[in-house]
């Protein structure tokens, strides 16, 4: 946590660059969500869903970014062996890791929703307590996919960045995050209500539209998150184990 | 005590014996050279010794303890450097060495960092970024985080490689130096024989992933009526080859 703290602090690019893109993100998705609102009788009363929806997915998908960026710093500086060769464990790397991520997330979403508020009048924070549960729930999701993404890397090496950048796109159709669930085809459906995405996003839309909050949602998407995290960290440690037999752990060191 | 001791190692790479079944240890204060052509196993022994590949067969003891792949405490004792290996270039070299004063929970490790900084002249670019340093700088820096535990026991990989011969010197009057005083057990792999026949108590060949021979430097020599350790490097290499 350290070292990425003082990457950081020392690089004006990297803040700005952790900032500009949730800010240009909820300015875009701004005005898309004040035009449907003049234009849709289903937004006309609920503004903020479509941005409040922009501004948790970028939570999440900043949260998954900055997971696999963290770990992708150690292979580009050529730092990695170093880190393997120290007696950090497993552990202590996810959860550095996973910290750092979360450091690394907020720099950019805190000022990016607070922007929201004066230029376009919608606030994240209406969402009121169960917000501190939905952004849990992404960020848990956030650090699964980062997870897989980084057992990817360790077991197959840099070749897998291609994919740290995509993983996020594979699951946003299913992640339901701007339309509801019924909207997908019927044998897709199962499928989505899998995946922690479309029950946090239903609770999202419930709580703006229709004002209550349903902790069904909510429970559904924790519990299925801890499950999909302890299978990443199952994998994560099977990876490692398997880059150790291979020797790719010294490969993507050099 | 043996620092480290290797029994009947092997590893296999799908169809590729990269290791086959050696023997050696390392005595107290020792450093012991692996020597061999590119390719004959060094890298993946060292890698194997560091806990970064599993074995396919055979042990590993350090300190008289098997080592436990699963659990990395023997870490606490070792460390490693090479050239081939760096650390992160954005940060400065005093936040480098800090963020690997904590790694390895060093106690007093301000009293550490200054005593490296010191010892090995790093003071008049301790503000700078690592990426933005020279080779032999980069090579200082490298070596002060690879004692920055005190470690009982060294692993360099080329650690003077594409270092200009007065740096190399330096770096190796320090190794010199340092081993002495602390009393540490190092081994090391290197291409340049001179180094070898400087550094080292005693020398390994390798070839194809054996040990094809091995004693003192000197003994070496001798025994292959040659005039220094590179030319015994190259009748050893070049002589099963011929066959």
């Amino acid at each position: 946590m350290l070292r990425h703290f003082y990457l950081i602090r020392s690089s004006f690019p990297r803040i700005f660059d952790l900032i500009y893109w949730p800010t240009v993100q909820i300015i875009l998705w701004g005005f898309v969500s004040k035009f449907f609102t003049m234009h849709s009788d289903y937004f006309n009363n609920v503004a903020g869903v479509i941005l409040s929806a922009a501004i948790l997915y970028d939570f999440l998908f900043r949260s998954s970014i900055s997971y696999n960026m963290l770990f992708l710093e150690e292979i580009w500086s050529r730092n990695i062996i170093n880190l393997f060769v120290s007696p950090l464990k497993i552990s202590e790397i996810i959860m550095a890791l996973t910290s750092s991520a979360l450091i690394r997330t907020m720099i950019g979403l805190v000022p990016a929703a607070f922007i929201a508020i004066p230029l376009f009048g919608i606030s994240i924070f209406e969402l009121g307590v169960p917000l501190i549960l939905l952004l849990f729930s992404l960020y848990l999701f956030g650090v699964t996919l980062g997870l897989l993404v980084t057992a990817g890397l360790v077991r197959f090496g840099p070749s897998f960045e291609n994919v740290a950048w995509a993983s996020l796109f594979f699951i946003a159709p299913l992640g339901c995050i701007y339309y509801p669930v019924e909207i997908l085809p019927s044998w897709v459906q199962p499928i989505a209500l899998g995946l922690p995405l479309a029950h946090i996003f239903e609770e999202t839309r419930n709580i703006l539209v229709n004002q209550t909050v349903s902790f069904t949602n909510i429970y559904y998407a924790i519990g299925l998150n801890l499950i999909y995290l302890t299978l990443a960290i199952s994998i994560f440690y099977k990876s490692f184990a398997s880059a150790k037999r291979n020797g790719t752990l010294v490969n993507i060191g050099e | 005590m043996k620092p480290i001791e290797v029994k009947n190692l092997k590893k296999q790479f799908k169809t590729t014996e990269a290791v086959k079944g050696i023997n050696f240890s390392i005595n107290q204060s020792e450093t012991l050279a692996l020597l061999g052509p590119n390719g004959c196993g060094k890298t993946t022994t060292i890698g194997m010794l560091l806990g970064l590949i599993t074995p396919t067969s055979g042990n590993i003891f350090i300190n008289e303890e098997e080592l436990n792949y699963k659990d990395h405490q023997f870490l606490n004792i070792m460390n490693f450097a090479s050239p081939y290996v760096e650390l992160p270039k954005k940060l400065t070299v005093l936040e480098n060495l800090k963020v690997y004063g904590r790694m390895y929970l060093i106690k007093n490790f301000k009293e550490k960092i200054d005593q490296l900084i010191e010892d090995l002249n790093l003071k008049p670019f301790l503000n700078k970024r690592t990426g933005e340093l020279s080779s032999g700088q980069k090579n200082r820096v490298s070596l002060a985080k690879s004692l920055i535990n005190d470690p009982k026991i060294l692993l360099l990989d080329e650690p003077t490689a594409s270092l200009d011969p007065d740096t190399g010197d330096y770096v190796r009057s320090y190794l010199e130096k340092y081993k002495k005083e602390n009393d540490i057990s190092i081994l090391l792999a290197s291409h340049n024989m001179d180094e070898v026949t400087r550094l080292s108590d005693y020398v390994l060949m390798m070839k194809e992933g054996q040990i094809i021979d091995h004693g003192k430097a000197k003994d070496l020599i001798d025994k292959h009526g040659r005039e220094n350790l590179e030319q015994v490097f190259l009748k050893l290499v070049r002589q099963k080859n011929e066959h």
